[in-house]
């Protein structure tokens, strides 16, 4: 077990490494995120009650965009050099192996994605009261993107155009979250419990931590036989 | 039992079918050259025998086993180097091969990996500095680092200068005295005493031999 762990942990410390030694990656998905919200008050006007009724849908959305874009880093870099090829060579479980590469992609995306979520919510005049459930909500849904997409990550694995291929795929398995993540907030915002929408989106981590693993570990090996 | 066996194999690469009724039969110990002209399939032929393609016909056993009984076994048994130096730039050599060692669950070899392929002078060097010899010798220190008994060698020594290639000429020679089994192809002189060699050219098929890239 403990040796399975090994494998695991060297994978995840490795992806985190090299995420935050390429940090102008990160720091475009962190750029895309705030620059895409700030066009909002732009498009549909300045008014505060206008944008603080959009503001969760938008956050959501943008959350969902800004992780896709940056799912293509999940494979590609160890495809092209032939790392996966030889990951998938060790005797390590590959599954393992997918799945710490999915954790170390939500640490360098979705987590930074929620610790600017404030700074955006203001931008947006994002209602006061909804801000607890918003961020929790993000906090269970956001795995589960990371987990999602690095499916689809796998499934493109040497595709021309992969990046906009991955978006066919992945966005519409990301409805889901956005819907019990949205109305999470909403339904706080209006004197209802939230908790409902959060056991939903927590059963969707759930069943996406053994399951997302399996899926992407095998369309890994077929990608990797070029 | 032969430790490793191909019978009839039989390999497609899209359209064009690049090898057929392939056969040979090695022992511990043993080394297998492969040769021929380039597209005669040396190294779909390696791919295949790692496990990293399926052949259209034929079978590959290791140890009398069919190695599609058990597909994960027969990887973690086998170590192959392909064209690719899977080296992170951002990482340091000695990170670099630390990440494969653990893997590979040989941490404590990491050390006399690197001294024996003359890299510890570079080991704090980032993989975006080295040359491409440096960085084939950094792909080769995986071999030393796996606990595999099978190697596939896929042109090993390209880009090395004539003291590295006798330092993998020295590997392969240790390997096989412990009973390993190397398989490799190569352009250049290669000191392999006692191997047996594999033209890869006569086993084209006919109708595609005008077709090979001379």
């Amino acid at each position: 077990m403990t040796d399975f762990l090994a494998g695991f942990y060297a994978v995840l410390i490795r992806d985190l490494r090299l995420a935050l030694r390429q940090s102008a990656d990160l720091a475009l998905v962190l750029g895309f995120f705030t620059i895409a919200a700030s066009l909002f008050p732009f498009g549909v006007g300045p008014a505060p009650e206008t944008l603080a009724r959009i503001a969760p849908g938008v956050i959501w959305v943008l959350a969902l965009l800004s992780v896709m874009l940056s799912l293509d880093r999940l494979f590609e870099q160890d495809l092209a050099d032939g790392s996966l090829e030889q990951m998938v060579l060790t005797p390590r479980p590959l599954v393992l192996t997918v799945l710490a590469k999915a954790l170390a992609h939500w640490l360098t995306t979705g987590l930074p994605l929620i610790a600017i979520t404030p700074v955006i919510g203001i931008l947006l005049n994002f209602p006061p009261a909804g801000y607890g459930t918003l961020l929790i909500g993000l906090a269970l849904g956001t795995p589960s993107l990371s987990l999602i997409g690095a499916v689809g990550a796998a499934l493109t694995l040497g595709a021309r155009r992969a990046g906009l291929l991955i978006a066919l795929l992945v966005l519409p398995l990301y409805i889901p979250i956005l819907i019990f993540g949205v109305t999470a907030v909403d339904s706080v915002l209006t004197g209802f419990e939230a908790r409902a929408h959060f056991l939903y989106l927590a059963a969707i981590l759930v069943a996406a931590i053994p399951l997302a693993p399996l899926a992407a570990a095998a369309a890994v090996r077929h990608g990797v036989e070029g | 039992m032969a430790r490793l066996t191909a019978t009839s194999l039989t390999c497609l690469r899209g359209p064009r079918l690049v090898f057929e009724g392939l056969d040979f039969s090695l022992d511990a110990g043993d080394a297998l050259l492969l040769t021929g002209p380039n597209g005669s399939g040396k190294s779909s032929l390696l791919r295949l025998l790692a496990g990293l393609l399926s052949p259209l016909d034929g079978q590959i056993t290791a140890n009398g086993r069919p190695i599609s009984d058990d597909m994960e076994g027969h990887r973690a048994a086998t170590a192959y180097l392909g064209h690719l130096d899977p080296i992170k730039s951002t990482l340091s050599v000695q990170e670099n091969a630390r990440f494969w060692a653990t893997l590979l669950g040989t941490p404590d070899r990491v050390d006399t990996a690197l001294a024996t392929l003359n890299l510890t002078e570079l080991a704090a060097l980032s993989g975006r500095v080295l040359s491409s010899g440096q960085r084939r010798r950094l792909s080769l220190t995986r071999l030393l680092l796996s606990p595999a008994d099978l190697w596939l060698l896929d042109e090993p020594t390209v880009g090395l200068d004539t003291n590295a290639v006798a330092a993998v000429e020295q590997m392969v020679m240790d390997h096989r005295a412990q009973g390993g089994v190397v398989i490799l192809s190569t352009h250049i002189e290669f000191q392999l005493p006692g191997a047996k060699t594999l033209d890869l050219g006569d086993f084209t098929p006919a109708a595609f031999r005008s077709e090979a890239p001379v």
